[in-house]
């Protein structure tokens, strides 16, 4: 019975691994970029090199990074595409990216490379903070649009806030950590302990506030600009305001993994991850571009979003990271008491 | 020689005997083979969990040393951090725990730091295995490295590994994660008391009174277990949430907290708690009523002295299992949950939030506890209960009486619409386009290729991991028992089997899949490539859903009279035909219970694989659970819907299939 079991899950594994040995390089790439972009990106990439396929291993960003972290004694990855500069910050520090300046890397905005020679990883385009507002559910509640972020402290907006955690979701923590580094540590905490009273809820992913806005399940949803355009496309009421104190940010940047064996192929796919080709092939969803001058206007998205950026320490966060969370959560999570 | 002795004097079963046949050693063997696959997969992760859950992340200030130079550049003595610390009492010793992640900025041992002075400075660490950060260039050993003080701002020392119980102080001295137990007994012990009640009324319905349509309430009532646990709190927000179709009803009270997962929760929890209660109630004695009628009690006394304690041992189990269910499902408190923190929820913080897996370890062995506590004073009751049915007893036939089947029929109807609702809600958010702004009606939704999640790959690979779950979990299970059941002798050996057969219960699934990614995601184990691949995801759930059909084959192969095995013995027949020829075909209908309870809890389980899945093996249930949280509700609901369809139909089959089997082998039960 146990023979029986062990040869057929040896030939499932078996099925599992030989099911795409055919083209002659496989790079196995983790990555978070969108479920839909993923067979575009791939198609366009082999369009250039049909001798290279790519095995995509997606999940969000948490997840991605919890995994790679996981697997740090025995990385499976060859290449990191398309997943945050902060998490490939936190794998570089553990030493598991393999420095590489891919050609062309002089071409790039200086702020999306790593700013070591030669750098760990590059960054394709960014993902911009920016407020999801329900135009529909705020007339009812005869509310007025906030322009900046200290207007999300208003006492008409109790309630009516939602924002992701940053202690479970990339995005909270960028929000946060842009509000330490432009206000100071002072005024932002406590401008956070303003934005708290109004908060309805603190949710576990970055994209989730802006869909709950255009759902309608909250008036504000402290989010970022793609899934606004996203669900504006998809006959969501909403407007996409970037407060006018700026933006923090975050790059999708790529990375090669230390000590994988297929090094030649990964560089090749590092090299053409930052090309002017793929930078357009990323112009489809997002507004924001590594490479200067070639961004065409997204839909729904003001042709000016690379200025609302602020300048983000990437590294600064990531030293204060264990801090800045121990701090929210005194403040922010202990307070949620039970409420019935 | 032996078999003509049995021949002449017919031997007393469970005789011992003094040599082991073939037979014996080949049951015995097949017992440690499934034994180790129960150690391996359960065992062996769960022990390196606690351990990791001991392993602790500090700052080892005596690791580095320090050299500072004044402005024309002379170094000063090396002085090493511990040193500078007791000079400035910096940090107090009780601040030096940290995680793996854990960062301490060089620059905080030296007050008058400014990164525009001339001054330089060295750091090394004094053992080869010291670690510290330059920018984030991670830099190791014994070799001075000289930075100028704009660079040195950017040193931070890195935490270094130790063991001990630092990660359940700093667990216990943190009042947001402490207050998660408060909350998840709460939430377990209200919903432990409603599903309970409820189930108990419904069930006493069923058997104690001649309503109509207990086939169909029947029916309506097991529905909820064909659903992933979330998929309740997703109708909620639909019916109450913010732009809820009855939120008034809710007289401005928030859906989101703990009303959410209790309701959520009682959805869920209700079939598990009915079929307990009612098996319970199923068996009592007529006799006993009478009694109770011809000394004239009361209806309600009847019912507090004949009843109540009849069913007491139920009720109980019912209850622990519930408050299992309740304090260890994630799915649901994560969708609807809010602000309101529970352990569970907890775990997948810090895993997956701030990739503190040592923490993560420390909540998941606090939810153990609960749950294994509830495990334990379980099974001392149920070694109290004693035979209700004695072979002179009257099995109870409940007698018509309208004005108290009316009141049942109410009670269920009451139950079944609040089911059924919740199930027509998630149906028609399924097909709704937008709402609450675009109500017409589309299959847009089950568009999962444009979602998260994993796209309609991830329902095939369901349905993969069910079948192949049912398939292998059955034979492994029903063999498991068999040998422990059937073999003689070796009290030990089935006494360890048995407890590892039970252990599965009481571990929580998310526990189980962290222990998973700990014990199978390291390189030095052998079993280290089925990381990843559909395999581990059929072991972890074969594992986690054990318990259920080692105790529903045990229950059948106990009615095979031990004879069987005597008698083919002394006819010389080896054990594996009468297991194939009479045994197996016995308990036919049993076999095919264990399947399909394998397959539709391999179809709804979000908790043990949420940690362990990979790319190419993503599920229909984790999507349920991804979609949601990218805010994708409506697709969310479109997939649990898949998934309840799913699962009606393999309980069609299964119907079909068992009425089949009855019909072609289990002619001997009746004498007809």
């Amino acid at each position: 019975m146990n023979t029986h079991k062990s040869v057929a899950l040896a030939a499932f594994a078996f099925t599992l691994l030989s099911s795409a040995a055919y083209a002659e390089t496989q790079l196995t790439v983790y990555t978070a970029f969108e479920a839909v972009d993923l067979q575009r990106y791939a198609d366009t990439f082999n369009a250039d090199h049909p001798d290279i396929k790519i095995n995509w291993v997606r999940d969000s960003t948490g997840v991605m990074t919890a995994k790679l972290l996981a697997e740090k004694n025995n990385p499976q990855a060859d290449v990191v595409w398309g997943v945050a500069a902060s998490s490939l910050l936190m794998l570089k520090s553990e030493g598991m990216l393999e420095p590489y300046a891919p050609a062309g890397v002089e071409k790039l905005d200086p702020k999306f490379v790593d700013n070591s020679t030669p750098p760990s990883w590059v960054g394709m385009d960014a993902y911009v903070a920016a407020i999801c507002y329900n135009t529909v559910e705020g007339k009812k509640l005869g509310l007025t649009p906030p322009k900046s972020w200290k207007d999300l402290t208003k006492p008409e907006y109790k309630d009516h806030v939602v924002m992701p955690n940053p202690a479970s979701s990339g995005t909270g923590f960028l929000d946060v950590s842009a509000w330490l580094q432009m206000f100071g540590e002072k005024d932002a905490w406590s401008f956070m302990d303003g934005l708290h009273k109004n908060i309805s809820s603190y949710t576990h992913s970055g994209s989730k506030p802006c869909k709950m806005a255009g759902a309608g399940e909250t008036v504000i949803g402290v989010s970022f600009e793609f899934p606004g355009a996203k669900a504006k496309s998809a006959g969501a009421p909403i407007d996409i305001i970037f407060p006018e104190e700026g933006s923090g940010w975050e790059a999708e940047a790529g990375a090669i993994m230390a000590g994988t064996s297929k090094l030649e192929a990964a560089k090749v796919l590092m090299d053409w991850s930052i090309s002017k080709k793929a930078n357009e092939m990323y112009n489809v969803g997002y507004a924001v571009l590594a490479m200067p001058g070639i961004a065409k206007p997204v839909e729904n998205l003001p042709t000016d979003v690379a200025s609302k950026m602020i300048k983000n320490d990437f590294e600064w966060a990531a030293t204060n990271r264990n801090a800045i969370l121990k701090e929210w959560n005194t403040r922010y999570d202990s307070k949620s008491e039970p409420k019935s | 020689m032996a078999a003509v002795t049995d021949l002449l004097i017919p031997l007393p079963h469970n005789t011992p005997r003094l040599q082991l046949d073939t037979d014996d050693l080949v049951k015995r063997g097949l017992m440690i083979v499934i034994s180790l696959y129960l150690i391996v997969a359960l065992a062996a992760p769960l022990y390196v969990m606690l351990s990791k859950s001991f392993s602790t992340y500090s700052f080892d200030l005596t690791r580095y040393e320090f050299q500072v130079s004044d402005a024309a550049g002379n170094f000063s003595q090396a002085t090493t951090a511990a040193v500078l610390n007791d000079r400035l009492s910096v940090l107090p010793p009780d601040k030096l725990a940290t995680n793996a992640d854990g960062r301490l900025a060089a620059t905080s041992f030296f007050p008058d730091f400014s990164f525009r002075s001339p001054v330089k400075y060295r750091i090394r660490g004094t053992t080869d295995d010291t670690t510290y950060l330059i920018g984030s260039d991670l830099h190791r050993g014994t070799q001075w490295q000289e930075v100028d003080s704009n660079t040195f701002r950017r040193v931070a020392l890195r935490s270094s590994r130790s063991t001990g119980f630092d990660n359940y102080v700093s667990y216990f001295s943190t009042p947001t994660l402490f207050r998660s137990i408060q909350n998840s007994l709460f939430i377990a012990v209200i919903s432990t008391v409603l599903t309970v009640g409820i189930a108990f009324g419904f069930a006493y319905a069923m058997n104690r009174s001649c309503m109509r349509y207990k086939g169909v309430f029947r029916m309506i009532a097991m529905a909820p277990i064909l659903v992933p646990s979330l998929l309740p709190g997703i109708a909620l927000i639909y019916l109450f949430g913010n732009q809820g179709m009855i939120r008034d009803v809710l007289f401005g009270a928030s859906i989101y907290g703990p009303l959410g997962i209790v309701v959520g929760s009682v959805f869920f929890t209700f079939p598990h708690a009915l079929i307990i209660i009612s098996t319970a109630l199923a068996i009592s004695d007529q006799r006993h009523y009478e009694a109770a009628a011809s000394l004239r009690a009361s209806r309600w006394r009847t019912f507090w002295t004949v009843t109540i304690p009849g069913a007491r041992y139920g009720l109980i189990s019912a209850a622990f299992v519930v408050f299992t269910l309740a304090i260890t499902d994630f799915g649901l408190p994560k969708v609807i949950g809010g602000q309101y923190n529970v352990l569970a929820v907890d775990i997948y913080k810090q895993v997956i939030g701030q990739q503190n897996f040592e923490m993560g370890a420390v909540v998941s062995v606090i939810l153990l506890v609960p749950a294994l506590a509830a495990f334990v004073v379980d099974r001392l009751v149920q070694k109290k209960q004693v035979a209700l049915l004695s072979a002179r007893s009257v099995p109870y036939e409940p007698k018509p009486n309208r004005r108290f089947d009316r009141l049942c029929l109410v009670w269920c109807a009451l139950v079944a619409v609040f089911i059924i609702g919740i199930l027509l809600v998630c149906q028609l958010a399924a097909l709704v386009k937008f709402w609450p702004y675009d109500l017409s009606l589309s299959l847009k939704n089950f568009a999962f290729n444009h979602m998260d999640g994993g796209g309609w790959g991830s329902y095939k690979n369901s349905i993969q991991l069910a079948g192949l779950t049912a398939i292998f979990g059955t034979i492994i299970v029903f063999t498991g028992a068999y040998m422990v059941e059937k073999t003689e002798g070796f009290w030990k050996g089935r006494a360890i089997f048995h407890f590892l057969a039970m252990l599965p219960m009481a571990v929580p699934g998310l526990v189980l899949g962290l222990a998973y990614i700990f014990f199978f995601n390291n390189p030095a184990n052998p079993l280290h490539s089925i990381y990843g691949t559909m395999t581990i995801l059929v072991i972890c759930t074969i594992t986690h859903f054990y318990t259920v059909g080692h105790l529903t084959a045990l229950t059948a192969l106990k009615q095979i009279d031990q004879e069987f095995e005597s008698v083919a013995a002394s006819l010389k027949q080896p054990f594996y035909k009468l297991f194939a020829r009479v045994t197996v075909p016995v308990c036919l209908p049993a076999i095919l219970d264990i399947s399909i309870y394998l397959f539709v809890n391999a179809m709804t389980t979000v908790s043990a694989v949420v940690f362990i899945y990979s790319a190419d093996t993503a599920l229909a249930s984790v999507a349920v659970l991804n979609m949601d949280d990218a805010g994708d509700i409506a697709p969310a609901a479109a997939m649990g819907m898949m998934i309840f369809y799913t699962n009606v139909l393999a309980r069609l089959v299964h119907a079909g299939l068992s009425r089949a089997v009855l019909v072609r082998t289990q002619a001997w039960r009746s004498r007809g």
